[in-house]
């Protein structure tokens, strides 16, 4: 299937993944009215640890600790996408305790969101990949590497 | 054909049954439940009091669950004894099951100490079931004063629960701080302090001498007067079924990393089960609800003729109050090392290059970088661990390990 691969040496660190993130899962159809003047929660953030930069989202694990800690049963993997049902999400945040790679975070609200690959908002893949301006971040099937 | 036996049924059994149906497909399985319902999610029991959640969305699993994994369900039936000779399980009212292999999961239990006068008091509240919430929920109707003993975890989230419903709420403890089995006094400090701010009054180090009805005598001589009595003092662990049958026993079921007790073609996973702690390298009861999954499908993989074992379970909590959120995790043994955020804390302890646990006060932002570190056994000379003392990032990991973690992109030009 399908995932998210990173290049750190192609990173620029601009962090318009981030935006286009945020922009693809509000919902909203104009840039400026979902993101202008507003804190952003986006699903994906950049490291940086002031010599290299890079976007970390959710790995969807083979192994996802995040589906088997969540108290609420809230997160499942469905067809290789690890998924978390937003409604059933207490706050616990026992998922961010868990999470080797760090990809899951509250929103305003204080309920957990994550990267699902845009698969279930209007943009249909990656957001975050389309508009990335230096291929830091692929959307390829490959194979897996032990 | 296999005939699987599961004791339980909260989140462990379900494991165990998604780790049998993983290799066996077409044994038998049969639940004994002492609870009336499906596997429910049972830390969620203070967030329905609180309206965070409801019913429908308390179940853990689908409501076909069972069916599609081929078991039978008894509910509201006991295990009262197990003969291991026999490979036998003897129910309340004489049933007998007979099993080729065996899962206790059957838990914890509330430990009640032998308060004076406990018994005039009229209305009182263990807090571990959902039956427990449904029966507090309905005593708090109309607000009342409610006085909890126990500042651990059941206590201090019942008290969440019921803040909105309560008239007032008391919770003391004879330990001198809150959330004691894992807080230090400043971390617990700084907890207690949120659940002041929102009106939860405490007494700490100090515990009920007598109750006399509805009004609690503390050690220190000072009363509380109360309508509705919750006793959180602490859980044990239900091991009597394979105590009595033989096998070992501590403050849980002694199980080793494939879940296997020392009886023969007996597992036991979860709250009841006392099994390998990583961070300490011996056993202990690891009552949290990610290890009851993991304890409970390594059980279950190796019930149906598997090759599993849990050789990283640690001890971990991630718990908030208000807004207020704390995590910890392993063990505090060794150096510890402090970072202030703007958030609030972080508090390190690491011993011969390894990091061996964290508490996070307010500031938990990608714990789980450090968690990893710990389950992993991951060498901190291997890593920039200076940068990650002072930030969550896993840009603190070598080339390397961050290539393995995120791929590292195959070019397309």
């Amino acid at each position: 299937m399908k995932r998210i691969y990173v290049n750190e040496e192609w990173c620029l660190g601009c962090r318009l993944c981030e935006y286009n993130c945020a922009f693809a899962n509000s919902g909203l159809k104009n840039m400026a009215q979902a993101l202008k003047g507003k804190p952003i929660f986006p699903r994906i953030h950049v490291e940086d640890n002031g010599r290299v930069t890079y976007a970390v989202s959710c790995r969807h694990c083979d192994d996802p600790l995040c589906v088997k800690s969540c108290i609420a049963g809230a997160i499942r993997k469905e067809n290789g996408v690890v998924k978390i049902d937003r409604d059933r999400c207490v706050g616990c945040f026992t998922c961010v305790l868990v999470c080797p790679y760090g990809a899951l975070a509250a929103d305003e609200n204080g309920v957990m969101q994550k990267c699902e690959l845009c698969l279930a908002n209007a943009c249909g893949a990656p957001a975050c990949v389309k508009g990335c301006p230096n291929n830091a971040i692929v959307y390829e099937e490959r194979e897996e590497e032990a | 054909m296999n005939r699987y036996v599961i004791v339980g049924n909260g989140v462990a059994a379900a494991a165990c049954i998604e780790g049998i149906r993983s290799t066996d497909r077409s044994g038998e399985i049969t639940v004994v439940s002492a609870e009336n319902r499906p596997v429910y999610c049972r830390p969620l029991i203070s967030y329905y009091l609180e309206g965070k959640t409801d019913l429908a969305r308390m179940n853990y699993r689908e409501e076909s669950f069972y069916e599609e994994n081929g078991c039978a369900v008894l509910y509201g039936r006991k295990a009262e004894r197990i003969d291991p000779a026999a490979k036998t399980v003897f129910l309340d009212g004489g049933e007998t099951l007979p099993y080729t292999r065996l899962c206790v999961a059957a838990g914890s239990s509330p430990f009640v100490p032998p308060f004076k006068g406990l018994d005039t008091v009229p209305e009182t509240y263990s807090f571990m079931t959902l039956d427990d919430a449904l029966s507090l929920e309905r005593a708090t109707e109309t607000p009342r004063d409610v006085l909890i003993v126990g500042a651990g975890l059941i206590g201090l989230k019942c008290a969440e629960g019921l803040h909105a419903r309560a008239k007032s709420i008391t919770v003391c403890d004879l330990a001198d701080r809150v959330l004691s089995s894992i807080l230090d006094a400043e971390d617990a400090a700084a907890v207690q302090a949120k659940l002041e701010e929102n009106g939860i009054r405490f007494f700490l180090g100090n515990s009920v001498a007598e109750f006399r009805g509805n009004t609690a005598l503390m050690q220190n001589g000072e009363t509380v007067t109360f309508d509705v009595l919750v006793l959180a003092v602490g859980v044990r662990a239900n091991a009597a079924l394979v105590k009595d049958a033989g096998g070992e026993t501590g403050r849980g079921i002694v199980v080793d990393a494939s879940m296997r007790t020392t009886l023969p073609d007996v597992y036991a996973a979860g709250d009841c089960a006392e099994g390998p702690d990583a961070s300490v390298g011996f056993n202990r009861v690891l009552a949290i609800l990610p290890n009851a999954w993991l304890q409970g499908y390594t059980a279950g993989v190796n019930m149906a003729g598997g090759g599993a074992a849990l050789e990283n379970a640690i001890p971990m909590n991630s718990i908030g109050f208000f807004g207020l959120h704390t995590m910890t995790a392993g063990c505090r043994t060794g150096q510890e090392e402090v970072e202030h955020t703007p958030n609030g804390y972080r508090r390190l302890y690491t011993e011969n290059g390894y990091l061996k646990g964290f508490a996070l006060i307010g500031e938990t932002r990608r714990a789980g970088l450090y968690t990893s570190l710990i389950r992993d056994k991951v060498p901190l000379e291997s890593i920039d661990f200076t940068l990650l003392k002072q930030a969550a990032t896993s840009a603190a990991f070598s080339r390397e390990k961050r290539k393995t973690m995120f791929g590292g992109a195959k070019h397309a030009d």
